[in-house]
C-alpha cells in the first residue's frame, strides 16, 4: 500500500515536471503567433490587442497556472489557426489515434508470443535460423515505407481499401477498423519483429537454467515447461520492452497516419508544428507525455509483480 | 526394482569419448546406493539418464535401465513422463538456481501433485504442507506462500526434497545434493534422507565426489571412474578394505581432508 | 545438462553481412561525391517516368530526374547527417557517461533520472517538438539528433565506467597517482571500445530512421538543400501508380541501410541500448 502510495507521488511529481517543462518550451518558440495570425493586416495596436487578447501578455507564472488549471478542467485554450477550441478540434481524432495504436499493440501481442515462443521451441533449427533471418530483415524496414508498400499492393492493385478515403467511426463502425488493419499492421510488423527476438532470446536463455532440469524431473512435457516456468522467466525483460514499444507505437502512429490519410491525432500534430499553432501543439504533447508515463509506470508496476525478487527489495 | 545393465553413453557433439561404458548397477526396495567418484567420471551421466534428463540428440544411449519391470529407456517422453516425479523423484546439487525463482515455493512442491493426479487445489495443498512438515521445513503456512529467495540455502534444498518426495516415489536420485550448503546444513540434510529412506522406505541413489558423505546414508557404494564401476560393495567393507587403487587414493583424499578439518 | 554446439566457433554472420552491406553503401556514397551517372537534378520532359533498366538503373521519376543517382546522394545526406549525429551523441555521451559513471555520487544519480526520463520517451517525438521550436534544415536536424544520442550514450558508457572502476587494473593506476583524466580515457576507454562500437553502430541505426521519418514527414532536409531520401519518399507516394520504382528505390535504400547498421551491431554483441534498467535489477538479484 505505502509502495502504491508513493508511486502515485511520483508520478503526480513527475506530471508536474512534465508540463512545466512543455509549458517552457512553447513559451520560447521564436515566431509570435500573432504576426502570423494577423498577416499582413499586424499592425503594432492590433497586435498588442490580439496579444492581450491571447494573454500573451501576462507574467510568465501566471500564464503557466492559468493553463495548466485550465489543462486540468479539460480546457485547452483556443487552437490559433483554426480559431475553435482545441478540444473541440482533438475529440473525435483522440479516439482514431487511440484505436490505431490499441490495434497495432494488439497485432504486435498476437504476431510475436506464438511466433516468439515457437522459435524458441524450435531454436537452432532450420526453421529458426530463415525466420530469424526474415525477421531482422523486418525490423529494418521503415514503417512508413511498408505502409507505402501496403497502399500499393493492398490499395491500388488488389483494391482491399482506398487509400486517403478514410471511413469515419460514426459512419460505418466495420469500415472504420477495416481501414485502420493496414496502418496498424504497418507499425506493428517492425515492432513485432523486435519483440520476436527479444522473446525468442530470453526464452532461449532460460530454458538452460537449471530449474527447467527440475520441473522436467517432475514430469513436465517440454510445452507444460515452456509454458508454466520458462514463459513467466522470460517475460521480465519483455515487459519493459512492451511498454517501450506501446510507446513508440503512439509515436509511429504520428508518421502512418499521414502515409495512410487518416485524420488523426499525428496529422492534427504536423499542421499545427508547420502552422506554429502552440496551444495544439502544446495539448497534443501533454497527451502523449501523460500517456508515455503512465504506460511506463503501468510496465514498472507489473514488473515487479512479476518479479517477486523486486518486489520484496 | 532398478536393474542398470551395460549402459553406456556416448556423447557425439564436441568430443566422442564415452562418458559412460557399460556399467551395471542393481537396487532393491528401500536400498541405499551411493555413486562415487570425481567430475568427469559419469556419475551424474548415470543418474540423469535413469532420470531420463539426457537430451536426445546429444547423446547415444545403449543398454538397459530396468525399473519396476519396465525398460525405461525404450519408453516414449509421454510414458517417461509418468513415472519421472511419480516413481522417480530428482533432487539437483544446486538449490538456488534449481527452483523456479518466479513461483511460490508451496506451488513448486504441489506441481509434481499436480501433473501426476487430479485432485482439488485444497488436497494439493494439505499434501504439500504434510511433506513440508516432514522434511522439516519451517513454518509451512508461511513458507508455502515464499519465494526461492526468502528462503535459506537449506531451505531450498528442503524445499526441492519436498517436491520430489510429495509423490512418495520408490527412487530418489540425489545428484550431490549437499555439495553446496554449509557442512551444518548439509549434516541436517543428509539425516532428513535418512528419514526419508527409514520411515518411508524410499530408495535413495545418491551420486556424491565425497565417500565420507556417502558412508553417513548408503549402505552400498559403487565407485566410477573414468566412465566404469570400479568397486561395488557394502560401503563399510570398501572402506575398511578397498581393493581397486583409485577407491585408495578416495578414502586418502577423504582422512586427509577429515584432518584438516579437525 | 546441453550443451550449446560450437556457438562461439561458427562464423559472425551478422558481423559479416552487416560490414558488407554497409561497405556498399558507403562506397556508393563516397563515389557520388564525384561522380553521379547523372546530374541528381537534371531535369528531362523526354525521359519522365522511365522504367528501370538501360541507362537509367533504377528508371527516372516525374521530373525526369534519374533515380539512382538520386538515391546516391540521398544516402549521401542521410548517412552524413546520421555521422554528425553520432558523433555529437557519442562524444557528448561518452563524456558525460565517462564522468558519472566513474566518479558516481548525487550528480551521477541525477543526470541518470534526467537519461531515464528522456529515453522513455520516443526520439521521434522530442525531435518533433523541438523541431517546432528551432525550425526545420539539415543543421537543426543534425543538432536535435545529436542532442538527443547523448542519454543513450551516456547511459551505456556510464554502465560501463562503473563496472570497470571496480577493476585491479584501474585500482592499480590509482595507487600509482595516474590522474583520473588519464585513467578514464587512456586505461579505461579502450576496454569498453567494442561496448561503444556496438553503441554506435545502433546509434547510426537509430540516426538513419529518425532523418528518414522527419524529411519523410517533411520537416527534416529541405527540398532546396539537397536530395533526402526521406524526402523523396515522401514526394514519390503520388506517383505510385505512374512509376513506383521511385519510392521502391528510396524505401529500399533506407531500409538497407538501416540493416546494415542494424547487423553490425548485433554482430559486435549485445545491443546496449536495450532495457539497460532491467539488466542492471537484474544484476543485483541473480
Amino acid at each position: 500500500m505505502r509502495y502504491i502510495l508513493k508511486k502515485i507521488g511520483i508520478f503526480v511529481l513527475t506530471i508536474f515536471a512534465i508540463s512545466i517543462l512543455v509549458f517552457l518550451a512553447f513559451q520560447i518558440i521564436p515566431g509570435d503567433p500573432t504576426t502570423r495570425m494577423l498577416g499582413t493586416q499586424a499592425t503594432p495596436e492590433k497586435i498588442a490587442a490580439l496579444r492581450a487578447q491571447l494573454g500573451l501578455d501576462r507574467p510568465v507564472l501566471v500564464r503557466y497556472f492559468d493553463w495548466l488549471g485550465n489543462f486540468l478542467r479539460g480546457n485547452y485554450g483556443e487552437s490559433y489557426s483554426y480559431n475553435m477550441p482545441v478540444h473541440e478540434l482533438l475529440s473525435g481524432k483522440l479516439r482514431i489515434t487511440a484505436s490505431l495504436t490499441l490495434l497495432s499493440f494488439l497485432m504486435v501481442l498476437l504476431i510475436s508470443f506464438p511466433l516468439g515462443i515457437l522459435l524458441a521451441r524450435f531454436a537452432h533449427s532450420w526453421f529458426d535460423r530463415v525466420m530469424m533471418v526474415l525477421n531482422q530483415i523486418v525490423m529494418s524496414i521503415p514503417s512508413f515505407f511498408t505502409g507505402i508498400l501496403f497502399t500499393y499492393v493492398f490499395g491500388l492493385i488488389l483494391k482491399f481499401f482506398t487509400p486517403t478515403n478514410f471511413v469515419e467511426y460514426a459512419d460505418d463502425h466495420a469500415g472504420f477498423w477495416a481501414y485502420l488493419v493496414f496502418p496498424a499492421l504497418s507499425i506493428a510488423l517492425p515492432k513485432a519483429a523486435m519483440v520476436i527476438k527479444l522473446l525468442r532470446g530470453s526464452m532461449v536463455r532460460e530454458l538452460s537454467e537449471d530449474y527447467v532440469r527440475t520441473a522436467y524431473s517432475r514430469g513436465n512435457s517440454r510445452w507444460q515447461v515452456l509454458k508454466g516456468h520458462v514463459m513467466r522467466n522470460a517475460m521480465v525483460p519483455v515487459v519493459t520492452f512492451l511498454a517501450v514499444t506501446l510507446v513508440d507505437i503512439i509515436a509511429g502512429s504520428i508518421i502512418i497516419e499521414q502515409v495512410f490519410n487518416i485524420p488523426g491525432m499525428g496529422r492534427l500534430l504536423m499542421t499545427s508544428i508547420n502552422g506554429r499553432d502552440l496551444p495544439v501543439v502544446q495539448t497534443i504533447i501533454m497527451i502523449i507525455a501523460l500517456v508515455v508515463i503512465t504506460v511506463n509506470y503501468i510496465a514498472d508496476i507489473s514488473y515487479k509483480y512479476i518479479d517477486p525478487r523486486i518486489r520484496f527489495r | 526394482m532398478l536393474d542398470v545393465k551395460n549402459l553406456t553413453v556416448t556423447f557425439n557433439d564436441d568430443h566422442p569419448a564415452e562418458a559412460v561404458r557399460g556399467i551395471n548397477l542393481h537396487m532393491e526396495d528401500g536400498e541405499t546406493l551411493g555413486l562415487v567418484g570425481e567430475s568427469g567420471s559419469g556419475k551424474t551421466v548415470t543418474a540423469m539418464t535413469i532420470a531420463g534428463l539426457l537430451a536426445n540428440d546429444s547423446a547415444e544411449i545403449n543398454g538397459e535401465v530396468i525399473f519396476d519391470g519396465r525398460d525405461l529407456l525404450h519408453c516414449s517422453c509421454s510414458e517417461m513422463r509418468l513415472v519421472q516425479g511419480k516413481d522417480i523423484g530428482v533432487i539437483f546439487q544446486e538449490p538456488m538456481t534449481s527452483l523456479d525463482p518466479l513461483m511460490r515455493i508451496g506451488h513448486q512442491i504441489e506441481e509434481t501433485v499436480r501433473l501426476h493426479f487430479k485432485l482439488k487445489p485444497e488436497e494439493r495443498r494439505s499434501m504439500a504442507l504434510e511433506v513440508m512438515r516432514l522434511v522439516g521445513l519451517p513454518e509451512p503456512d508461511l513458507t508455502y506462500k515464499k519465494y526461492p529467495h526468502q528462503l535459506s540455502g537449506g531451505q531450498r534444498q528442503r524445499a526441492m526434497i519436498a517436491a520430489a518426495f510429495i509423490n512418495h516415489p520408490k527412487l530418489l536420485i540425489l545428484d550431490e545434493p549437499t555439495t553446496a550448503l554449509d557442512v551444518t546444513v548439509q549434516a541436517q540434510i543428509l539425516d532428513v534422507f535418512r528419514r526419508l529412506n527409514e520411515k518411508c522406505g524410499v530408495s535413495l541413489l545418491f551420486i556424491s565426489h565425497d565417500l565420507r558423505v556417502v558412508r553417513r546414508v548408503c549402505k552400498k557404494v559403487a565407485v566410477m571412474y573414468n566412465g566404469e564401476i570400479v568397486e561395488y560393495g557394502d560401503t563399510e567393507d570398501i572402506f575398511t578394505n578397498p581393493q581397486h587403487e583409485y577407491t585408495k587414493q578416495l578414502i586418502a583424499a577423504v582422512s586427509a581432508g577429515r584432518r584438516t578439518h579437525v | 545438462m546441453k550443451k550449446l554446439k560450437n556457438s562461439h566457433r561458427a562464423p559472425n554472420y551478422n558481423l559479416i553481412w552487416g560490414c558488407v552491406i554497409t561497405s556498399i553503401m558507403v562506397l556508393m556514397i563516397v563515389v557520388s561525391f564525384f561522380w553521379t551517372p547523372f546530374n541528381p537534378d537534371a531535369m528531362s520532359y523526354a525521359e519522365k517516368d522511365l522504367a528501370p533498366g538501360g541507362a537509367h538503373l533504377l528508371g527516372t521519376d516525374n521530373f525526369g530526374r534519374d533515380i539512382f543517382s538520386r538515391v546516391m546522394e540521398g544516402a549521401g545526406t542521410t548517412l552524413s547527417i546520421a555521422f554528425c549525429a553520432v558523433a555529437i551523441g557519442a562524444s557528448f555521451g561518452t563524456v558525460i557517461g565517462g564522468l558519472t559513471g566513474y566518479f558516481g555520487g548525487a550528480w551521477d544519480e541525477f543526470i541518470m533520472r534526467i537519461n531515464d526520463a528522456v529515453t522513455a520517451f520516443p526520439s521521434i517525438l522530442l525531435a518533433l517538438v523541438i523541431v517546432t521550436i528551432t525550425g526545420s534544415g539539415r543543421t537543426n536536424i543534425i543538432f536535435i539528433l545529436g542532442i538527443l544520442f547523448i542519454p543513450s550514450f551516456a547511459r551505456v558508457v556510464r554502465g560501463e565506467f562503473a563496472k570497470q572502476r571496480q577493476m585491479d587494473y584501474v585500482k592499480n593506476a590509482k595507487l600509482m597517482g595516474v590522474k583520473p583524466g588519464r585513467i578514464m580515457f587512456v586505461h579505461i576507454l579502450p576496454n569498453i571500445a567494442p561496448v561503444l562500437l556496438s553503441a554506435v553502430a545502433i546509434g547510426f541505426n537509430n540516426a538513419v530512421l529518425a532523418e528518414a521519418s522527419m524529411s519523410y514527414l517533411g520537416v527534416g532536409v529541405s527540398q532546396t538543400e539537397a536530395v533526402s531520401l526521406g524526402r523523396m519518399l515522401l514526394d514519390s507516394q503520388a506517383y505510385w501508380m505512374t512509376s513506383p520504382w521511385q519510392a521502391l528505390s528510396a524505401g529500399c535504400a533506407i531500409s538497407i541501410l538501416i540493416l546494415g547498421f542494424a547487423l553490425i551491431s548485433e554482430g559486435l554483441g549485445t545491443r546496449p541500448m536495450w532495457r539497460p534498467t532491467t539488466k542492471r535489477r537484474r544484476k543485483q538479484h541473480a
